[in-house]
């Protein structure tokens, strides 16, 4: 596989996938349970959802490792088993991806608080440092860190990725509107205050991923591109603001709609495009419809 | 209000946890919540007032900024660590019953959800408001809820959930909790919730920050 910030230098808009966790649980899984275990459990669905994504027109999908950390595994007792679940999430991947289509390995938040002085960022970078080394050796072509808050945390994930694998690293932090109509992470950071030190830290793409939908997804658009001309963007976003229904949640964004903002990110200089929760396959291949008809 | 509780009441509000704290830059070398609340025992300040006057007054201030936008996470919990290095000294005034709370406010986040920062912000700001709290911690089922309530009668229970999938869980806990105890004032909280949806599985009350929760609750006292 070559490199994906070479396949975007021709200008070309490349498609990542859509949501795995939401996903799942259609699958099956049920709340409570691991999602990474199911890279050896239930290894078919899995992989299933990987080539599902494939299959709508994505041009790199993800793997079931958001919280694949030492951290978040402990929850279920399975902090030791982070190198063989995450090798496992990037193996189901690699084999849907074939050769013509990247391998994004996901990193998520640790759920630790650094501030709070709980963990050292030491501790918290050799959190990242091993799953990132088993990502790369189950075949991930780069590593998306994402949907991050705090600023410290996402810049040691990113520099762990950088410093101990060949992978390209992507970084993607989630912002919610203020009531003063800004965008601020929980932890208080904007959108145009990430780009330079994530880029210091040795990040080649950066971005947004989850929040309230794609509308307010083009506005964080235009705030990065108005800090940063160059810096490929990806954004991720959720298919709307969830709505219960019935005793279940349900994302309303339906994939036309979601679709619908293409033709404005592509004005304000998008690189990636992909969806979080609540998006599907219907709503990746809308999007890249969509995009080949401009 | 006298003046060493005004200044504790600010080391709250922006979160000086003591003098050796580097935090917030512009308070370095001043004393913080720490020998403030050890000075104003030693002057003889009753601890209720301490704690009326200092600790809740300050947290009130931290809990409108935050729901304004106006301060995030961290200054937060800066100022909840501030608050609970205060509480130290208190405990035993709490423990003799020389302090009064509010009541009690039982929290936890749902079953198959182990999502905990906005459960500790509340639990601390709630705390901070004068109640007694019990933190049930992440991934709490309904027996554990209803047990709680069996041995605090008079608690306020608080739901928090974070993840789209374990929203339909809380509806199962409130019916739980709703029917062996009809009258039981359940609230609920968390970033995919709306009041739509607390209507929905019949809680009580929905706020999207926790100054909106502890407004109901001190209401209801």
């Amino acid at each position: 596989m070559g490199k994906i910030t070479d396949a975007l230098k021709s200008g070309k808009i490349l498609f990542s996938d859509g949501a795995w966790g939401t996903f799942l649980h259609r699958k099956g899984l049920t709340p409570g349970e691991c999602p990474e275990e199911w890279n050896l459990s239930h290894r078919k669905e899995v992989l299933d959802i990987a080539n599902s994504y494939i299959k709508a027109g994505s041009d790199m999908i993800e793997t079931n490792s958001f919280g694949g950390n030492r951290y978040k595994l402990k929850h279920y007792g399975l902090e030791n088993k982070v190198t063989v679940l995450n090798e496992a999430a990037a193996g189901i991947s690699r084999e849907a991806a074939g050769n013509e289509h990247f391998v994004l390995g996901s990193v998520g938040p640790t759920g630790v608080i650094l501030m709070m002085g709980e963990v050292s960022p030491e501790e918290v970078y050799e959190a990242f440092k091993e799953q990132v080394i088993a990502l790369e050796k189950g075949g991930a072509d780069a590593i998306i860190v994402e949907t991050m808050s705090d600023i410290d945390e996402a810049v040691l994930a990113v520099r762990a990725a950088k410093e101990n694998t060949l992978c390209e690293v992507i970084c993607t932090m989630t912002f919610e509107k203020t009531i003063d109509g800004d965008y601020r992470t929980m932890m208080g950071i904007g959108p145009d205050e990430i780009i330079s030190p994530l880029s210091k830290a040795g990040a080649d793409i950066i971005g947004s991923n989850c929040g309230n939908g794609t509308e307010g997804m083009v506005e964080i658009l235009k705030i990065f591109r108005s800090v940063d001309k160059n810096i490929p963007l990806i954004i991720q976003g959720n298919a709307g603001m969830p709505k219960y229904l019935k005793g279940k949640t349900v994302f309303l964004e339906s994939p036309s709609e979601t679709a619908s903002f293409i033709p404005e990110m592509i004005l304000n200089g998008i690189n990636i495009i992909g969806g979080c929760c609540g998006t599907t396959p219907e709503h990746i291949k809308e999007m890249v419809k969509e995009a080949r008809n401009l | 209000m006298s003046e060493i509780l005004e200044k504790l009441a600010y080391c709250i509000e922006f979160g000086k946890i003591n003098k050796e704290s580097p935090y917030p830059p512009d308070m370095k070398g001043q004393d913080g919540a720490d020998e403030y609340t050890k000075q104003a025992i030693d002057q003889g300040v009753s601890a209720n007032d301490i704690l009326q006057q200092g600790l809740v007054v300050g947290m009130q201030k931290v809990g409108v900024k935050f729901r304004e936008n106006k301060i995030f996470v961290p200054q937060v919990l800066m100022s909840a660590k501030a608050m609970s290095t205060a509480m130290v000294h208190l405990k035993p005034f709490f423990q003799s019953g020389e302090v009064e709370r509010k009541g009690k406010f039982v929290i936890g986040t749902v079953a198959g959800d182990l999502h905990d920062i906005g459960k500790n912000l509340v639990s601390m700001m709630v705390e901070g408001a004068g109640w007694e709290v019990i933190d049930l911690g992440v991934d709490v089922n309904s027996a554990k809820f209803v047990e709680t309530i069996d041995s605090n009668p008079d608690c306020i229970v608080g739901l928090s959930a974070m993840l789209t999938t374990t929203m339909t869980n809380m509806e199962g806990i409130v019916k739980e909790i709703k029917e062996k105890y009809p009258a039981q004032i359940v609230i609920i909280g968390g970033a995919p919730l709306n009041d739509e949806f607390r209507s929905e599985i019949g809680a009580d009350f929905y706020s999207p920050d926790p100054q909106g929760a502890i407004e109901y609750i001190n209401a209801l006292t």
